[in-house]
């Protein structure tokens, strides 16, 4: 019994361990630093696997100006590539999507009123959200492109 | 594919509408003669409050719906002729264009610039416009300075709708009776009421 309590201690220290350490670890998934989707979302990784979220300039640009946005509820649970938000630009509602997976704990509650703001600061004050990364989430960065390779994707899509 | 109703009441088709939008990868046209009642449909952001005469709205017992695409404010009834464009990215990529609003819309300019433009019958001469003829103006589509069409749309990653209600014939009360001047209006309305600002198709 006493070595089942220490296994089971040992495993839940050790998967703790394993989360910080690949989040930490991975060539392509660096605290402070911000991936980005095919798509055009970005994610900035800060500590205590919380992600913020948003749309890229590329994105704000071709969207036009953004009148409205439909924010997600704080606990809403994302999976990477899930509808996270909507953006409402030139009469048309765009979806917005979820980089990776993990549940929403904070929004930019300043886009109700200055939605705009996604066309001035579109990776910076015109955040959209705040996810804690799952673990999933944390493998879910092996899709995610760093900023030469989004880039180059952008390049590569006006062509 | 192409369905073609008559009468159907706008709430279910636009149910309809993002079901077959959301659920399926095939293209659609889908065209509705009227509705049965007139009804008043806000886009995704819309706010009663801001938009509609609200007491008469109550009054008259009209029903508002809220859609899922972007867009304005329509009051619509048994000669709004509905035309919806349901399609995927794929076959946007044949026309080159990228799934964003300004670029859709541009594509269904030409698209519809087929339907509307004048008839070769007509004694100008194919190359010259008139000030009359069909645009899409600020994302309106127009008859020269005169508002027929208001349309909308909603994007994911690789599907798109395009929904246009088509104004055959209008009755004013209804706009003035139910609808405020908006805020946010394009430059090229001037502040002109309804009934200067927009136009009927079957005059044309």
């Amino acid at each position: 019994e006493m070595l089942s309590t220490i296994t089971r201690r040992a495993t839940s220290v050790c998967s703790r361990a394993t989360l910080t350490f690949n989040l930490s670890r991975s060539y392509s998934v660096k605290s402070g630093a911000t991936y980005f989707t095919k798509d055009h979302e970005w994610i900035k990784v800060e500590a205590n696997n919380i992600g913020t979220v948003g749309i890229t300039d590329y994105a704000q640009n071709s969207l036009g100006d953004v009148v409205y946005v439909d924010l997600p509820k704080k606990g809403f649970q994302v999976k990477q590539k899930s509808t996270l938000a909507a953006v409402e630009s030139v009469k048309a509602a765009s979806d917005i999507y979820a980089p990776v997976s993990g549940e929403v704990t904070e929004v930019n509650e300043a886009l109700t009123t200055e939605p705009a703001l996604i066309n001035k600061s579109s990776q910076k004050d015109g955040w959209i959200a705040k996810l804690k990364i799952s673990e999933q989430g944390t493998k879910d960065f092996d899709n995610l492109l760093d900023q030469a390779a989004y880039d180059k994707h952008c390049k590569d899509s006006k062509h | 594919h192409v369905l073609r109703l008559k009468g159907y009441q706008i709430y279910d088709q636009l149910i309809m509408e993002e079901a077959l939008f959301r659920g399926t990868k095939t293209n659609w046209l889908i065209m509705n003669e009227g509705t049965t009642e007139p009804t008043v449909v806000m886009g995704l952001s819309g706010k009663p409050d801001h938009l509609l005469h609200c007491d008469s709205v109550r009054h008259d017992g009209i029903k508002v719906i809220k859609r899922y695409s972007g867009g304005g404010t329509v009051v619509v009834d048994h000669d709004t002729l509905f035309v919806s464009i349901i399609g995927d990215g794929e076959f946007m990529k044949e026309y080159g264009v990228r799934l964003y609003p300004r670029e859709i819309m541009g594509w269904t300019e030409s698209f519809y610039k087929k339907v509307f433009s004048p008839s070769s019958s007509s004694p100008s001469s194919p190359s010259s416009s008139t000030s009359d003829d069909f645009a899409l103006r600020e994302n309106d589509y127009v008859f020269g300075a005169k508002k027929f069409g208001g349309n909308a749309q909603c994007i994911t990653r690789d599907r798109w709708v395009h929904h246009t209600s088509f104004l055959f014939d209008y009755n004013p009360e209804n706009m003035h009776n139910y609808l405020k001047l908006p805020t946010q209006a394009p430059s090229y309305r001037l502040s002109r009421p309804h009934i200067d600002f927009l136009c009927r198709l079957k005059d044309r």
